[in-house]
C-alpha cells in the first residue's frame, strides 16, 4: 500500500485515502520522511479527509512524523480530520492530537505557509 | 441476535474488525460519532491482542432490545494476561513502548467496559448502547 507523495514547489503533499494497517502507517512515515530529505522540503501536508478511524497508534505515528519532519527542517500540518475522529481522539485523551491541524487542505496550506515563514523569520 | 466473529492474527484483522464494528453500529442506527467510537475502541483492543498475545478472537454481538440499541464486543486471547488491571487502565501506562492510551481511551468511548484476565485467558468486553427514540 503505497501512498503517493506529491511535490508542490517547496512543499510535499500527501493524502491518505485508505484504511491503513500499522505496517502501512509505518511505511508511509518512512516514505514521507525520505521524501522530505530528498526534496529538501520546507513543509508537508498530510490530508486525512478520507480516514474514518484514527486510533492511538495512528495518532502516535502522525505526531511522530510531524516531530521528525521538523527535525529534518520541515513544518507539518494535518488537514481534513473528520469531526467524529477529532471528537473520538479528544475523548480518548487530549494529548493524542499533538500536531498542527487544519479543517481542510486550503486552510492547511495557509497554516503551513505561516509556519514556514515564522521559522524563516526565526527567533 | 446477530453475532460477528473475527479471528485476530495480524494488523489486517484489526482493520477488518473495526470495519465490522462500524458497519453493525451503522446498521443498528447508531450515529456517526458512536460508529467512530466503536470502531476506534475495537481497533485499540484488537491491536493489543496482536501486540501482547499474538492471536485472539473478536466477537461483535447485536444485543438490542425494545428499549435500546446495544452492541456488545468481546475481544479475547490466550496470551500472558494482564497482571495488574488497574495499572493497565492508567492513562500513559505501557509495557510495550506505546502511549498507554489504548485501554483507558477505549474505556472512555463506550458505556460499559470490563476486563477479565488470568494468564492464558484475557477477555475485554465493551458495550455501546443508546435508548431507542
Ligand atoms: N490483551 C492483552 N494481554 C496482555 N497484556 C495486555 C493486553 N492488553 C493490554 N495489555 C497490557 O496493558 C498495557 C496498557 O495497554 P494500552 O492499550 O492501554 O497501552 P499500550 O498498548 O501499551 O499503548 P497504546 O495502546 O497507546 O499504543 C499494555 O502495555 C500491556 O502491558
Ligand atoms: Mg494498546
Amino acid at each position: 500500500m503505497k501512498i503517493p507523495v506529491l511535490r508542490l514547489k517547496n512543499i510535499l503533499l500527501t493524502s491518505i485515502q485508505v484504511d491503513l494497517t500499522d505496517e502501512d502507517a509505518l511505511n508511509f512515515q518512512e516514505d514521507l520522511l525520505k521524501a522530505v530529505q530528498i526534496n529538501d522540503a520546507d513543509g508537508v501536508i498530510i490530508d486525512i479527509t478520507a480516514l474514518d478511524v484514527v486510533d492511538s497508534f495512528l495518532a502516535r505515528v502522525l505526531n511522530e512524523t510531524a516531530v521528525m519532519a521538523k527535525i529534518l527542517g520541515a513544518e507539518a500540518v494535518i488537514s481534513g480530520m473528520q469531526p467524529d475522529v477529532a471528537l473520538t481522539l479528544v475523548e480518548m485523551g487530549r494529548e493524542l492530537i499533538g500536531v498542527s491541524t487544519a479543517i481542510n487542505l486550503d486552510h492547511g496550506m495557509e497554516k503551513l505557509q505561516a509556519l514556514i515563514s515564522k521559522r524563516a523569520g526565526g527567533v | 441476535m446477530e453475532a460477528k466473529k473475527i479471528e485476530i492474527k495480524n494488523s489486517r484483522d484489526v482493520v477488518t474488525a473495526r470495519k465490522m464494528g462500524r458497519k453493525m453500529a451503522l446498521e443498528l442506527g447508531f450515529g456517526s460519532a458512536d460508529q467512530t467510537r466503536l470502531a476506534t475502541a475495537i481497533s485499540e483492543l484488537t491491536r493489543n491482542v496482536v501486540q501482547y498475545a499474538g492471536t485472539g478472537l473478536c466477537t461483535i454481538t447485536d444485543q438490542s432490545n425494545k428499549n435500546e440499541i446495544k452492541i456488545v464486543t468481546a475481544v479475547e486471547d490466550a496470551g500472558p494476561g494482564i497482571s495488574d488491571i488497574d495499572k493497565a487502565l492508567e492513562q500513559g501506562y505501557s509495557s510495550g513502548g506505546g502511549m498507554g492510551a489504548g485501554l483507558p481511551g477505549a474505556k472512555r468511548l463506550v458505556q460499559e467496559f470490563g476486563i477479565d484476565s488470568v494468564p492464558g485467558n484475557t477477555v475485554v468486553t465493551i458495550t455501546l448502547r443508546r435508548k431507542k427514540i
